[in-house]
């Protein structure tokens, strides 16, 4: 007698699933955030150097730097900011999908040390002497300047007076902005506008007591005016960054390879697909549908994770597909196995999938096992493949063993495969005589 | 398929030892490529620059260098790529922060797509690369430790053995046909890596799984006799995932993007290769060492234990 019941149940999972899957995937794959190789967008890794001699690089000192790295990007409007110190002294930074790459490096790197000199290169008063994120874009004229707020107006009086007191051009008081050992005043003042390392150089011929104080030019682009805002607002840098390592992947080669990638994935995993129904005809079908969850429930978990997607976490997906059809061709393989020893189809169900999950759960947790020492010892893109590798590995697992035996039971159990071996891909001459 | 390679009579142990001198000489031939050609090391793993330019016309190595020497650079080697509408030029030098941008300026402008830009100084790579090597060290001593709790230890010692193979095989064909290192290369031995270890665990199981249905396994002989009878039961499974996988590298070579090109080729060779250490290498090395240790024990008293 057939149970009815159980296809009826079998059929309600699958359209359920199909139903959930049709709905939303669309949504989950849009929000996958692309690692910048599948995006475009740049990563650098600064080797941290202390700003002053003696300074020693302490790992408050690199997340006090990471922070303010974080306030600069937030200035950019890049929305998924990657940053992370690695070993002792090195931070890497990956901005994907960042529209002005030339204009990212720029404010990244640049320490934002703001410093006000004589003519002579002395330093007179520094980013410390302002206060914090007082700076705000001021219109003069039309034209936009950078208005920063003194913490002692009083010392800036006392400068002023000096400054006003020397003859021309002495009078000047220079502005810097990371002002290097070897600048000279005097040497960049005799080069054209837009190559001189400072930022304005306003004569000063009266004492200025106010407690702001306007830096004006080169005359800014708004735009400009805007960026010098906001590093000093975001303050400066306590280390000095140098650039070690660097690639940028322009929007639309990242794009490229994604969708020749996704393709390439649709093909492959098609082939997998026709090769399940046709060597396993009805597991074949139920590995079809847990494949599909699997992928599906992947693109879930790893949004959930917050995670980035990126060329070798493609492969460590690839690796997860061969091990979730490996689960399911080691099963099928072993039912099989067990209705050539003459088993009934029902007992050869239980049996083979009994003695196919310890196999299974073996190679997983060994698989497991390399996968969590390349998270815990792995950099950078061998991290990210360690942490796709383990949520495809436990996906996987939940499916194709879990998910498979639940769908498979259903028809198992409702009698109607009784008999019938050629559903399994058995052959009735291949069985072997009780 | 499945009927015949059931009744496969194939005696994977008798001759192992031919197995045993195939890979032998396959990983001196690869280490002798490998000191010889030496690895086609990509921008990730030595220093100085590389520019990828992209264009919406076909592009000459000519037209690319003229390029770069009027905005007053002298790359070091200019080829193409992608049909003619790609370019890479590589430079010794590490590129500013200022040439960059120039750079991209330039080319964006010219070709509206915007190149890809890469700088390095070799510590960097090296040290991913040692970093992976270390751990996967680390994950070998971990794998170890676990097959010898749930099997026993020589044959985890075999499943590394099988691992190193097919990570050094891998190694030797990209050195033999010089496809480029790159650092979505360490992701391909990775990947090889553990596939690898999963192949060869499920042949493992199988054989621990007969071990226990023998009534006396006292000689080398009894041993081979299991090896055998497990791999031929393994067999279509052995073949069917490998299949499987195959098709996705193969689908992920052909269709899939230049960038993703030397991943696939190095998975679709690392693939094999991986089953074909678990088939005839793998299984093999511990029924040799297990018919040792089985002598040795013979003429203590101590109970055989399987």
């Amino acid at each position: 007698m057939v149970k009815k019941g159980r296809i009826v149940a079998f059929f309600l999972i699958v359209l359920l699933l199909g139903g959930l899957i049709g709905t939303t995937v669309m949504g989950v794959t849009k929000d996958i955030k692309l690692g910048l190789d599948l995006q475009g967008g740049f990563e650098v890794l600064y080797e941290v150097e202390p700003a002053q001699e003696g300074q020693e690089l302490s790992q408050d000192l690199l997340n006090s730097t990471v922070s303010a790295l974080y306030k600069r990007i937030n200035v950019l409007g890049v929305s998924e900011p990657r940053i992370t110190i690695e070993g002792e002294d090195r931070i890497r930074v990956q901005l994907a999908g960042v529209k002005d790459q030339n204009q990212a490096r720029e404010l990244l790197s640049t320490q934002a040390e703001l410093t006000f000199r004589t003519t002579d290169d002395k330093e007179k008063m520094s980013g410390a002497d302002l206060k914090e994120g007082a700076a705000k874009v001021v219109f003069d004229n039309n034209q936009p300047v950078v208005q920063v707020t003194l913490k002692d107006p009083e010392k800036f009086a006392n400068i002023t007076r000096d400054l006003s007191q020397l003859p021309q051009p002495d009078n000047r008081l220079v502005i810097w902005l990371d002002y290097e050992e070897g600048d000279s005043y005097k040497e960049e003042v005799t080069k054209p506008a837009d190559e001189q390392k400072f930022i304005s150089d306003p004569a000063v011929n009266q004492v200025l007591s106010q407690n702001t104080v306007v830096i004006s030019g080169p005359p800014f682009q708004l735009e400009e005016a805007e960026n010098l805002k906001e590093l000093l607002n975001a303050g400066s840098l306590p280390v000095q960054l140098e650039e070690i390592y660097s690639t940028s992947v322009g929007a639309q080669f990242g794009e490229q390879s994604l969708d020749k990638t996704v393709i390439a994935g649709f093909i492959g995993v098609g082939l997998i697909f026709l090769f399940m129904l046709f060597y396993y005809r009805l597991p074949g079908v139920i590995a079809v549908i847990t494949l599909t969850t699997y992928i599906y429930l992947i693109l879930v978990v790893f949004n959930w994770m917050n995670a980035v997607l990126t060329l070798p976490g493609i492969a460590a997906l690839i690796l997860g597909v061969g091990m979730a059809v490996d689960a399911n061709i080691i099963t099928y393989e072993r039912i099989k196995e067990e209705i050539r020893s003459g088993k009934s189809v029902m007992s050869a169900f239980k049996a083979g999938g009994r003695r196919s999950f310890t196999t299974i759960f073996d190679a997983n947790i060994t698989t497991l096992i390399a996968a969590s020492v390349l998270f815990a010892y792995g950099t950078s893109s061998v991290k990210g493949f360690a942490v796709m590798l383990i949520t495809s590995i436990v996906v996987s697992f939940l499916t194709a063993v879990w998910g498979s035996r639940i769908l498979l039971g259903l028809w198992v159990k409702s009698r109607a495969l009784n008999k019938k071996p050629g559903l399994f891909g058995v052959k009735e001459s291949e069985i072997d005589e009780l | 398929m499945s009927s015949k390679v059931r009744d496969t009579k194939f005696d994977f142990v008798k001759h192992r030892n031919k197995f045993f001198a195939i890979s032998l000489a396959l990983i001196v031939l690869g280490g002798l490529a490998i000191a010889i050609f030496g690895l086609n090391l990509g921008i990730d793993f030595s220093s100085g620059s590389r520019v990828d330019l992209q264009s919406e016309s076909k592009l000459t190595t000519e037209e690319v260098s003229k390029e770069f020497e009027e905005l007053g650079f002298d790359p070091e080697s200019v080829t193409l790529a992608g049909g003619g509408e790609m370019a890479v030029a590589a430079f010794k030098d590490e590129l500013g922060k200022d040439e960059i941008a120039e750079i991209k300026n330039h080319f964006t402008e010219l070709y509206s797509v915007e190149p890809s830009i890469s700088t390095v100084s070799p510590d960097v790579a090296v040290d991913l690369a040692k970093n992976a090597f270390i751990a996967l060290a680390i994950a070998s001593v971990g794998i170890i430790i676990y097959v010898a709790l749930r099997f026993e230890w020589l044959q985890g010692v075999a499943a590394i053995v099988a691992l190193f193979h097919d990570a050094f095989f891998i190694i030797a064909v990209f050195s033999i046909l010089q496809i480029e290192v790159n650092i979505t290369f360490i992701a391909a031995v990775l990947t090889i890596v553990g596939y690898s270890i999963n192949d060869t665990i499920v042949t493992f199981d199988r054989i621990r799984e007969n071990m226990k249905f023998e009534k006396k396994v006292k000689t080398f002989e009894d041993v081979a006799r299991v090896v055998n009878k497990s791999l031929v039961q393994t067999l279509a499974r052995s073949i069917n995932t490998v299949l499987t996988v195959v098709f996705a590298a193969a689908a992920l070579t052909i269709f899939g993007g230049e960038a993703i090109r030397p991943f696939a080729i190095a998975l679709l060779i690392g693939l094999v290769a991986g089953t074909y250490s678990s088939l005839f290498i793998a299984s093999q090395l511990w029924a040799v060492w297990k018919g040792k240790q089985l002598k040795k024990k013979k003429f203590t008293p101590a109970e055989t234990e399987v």
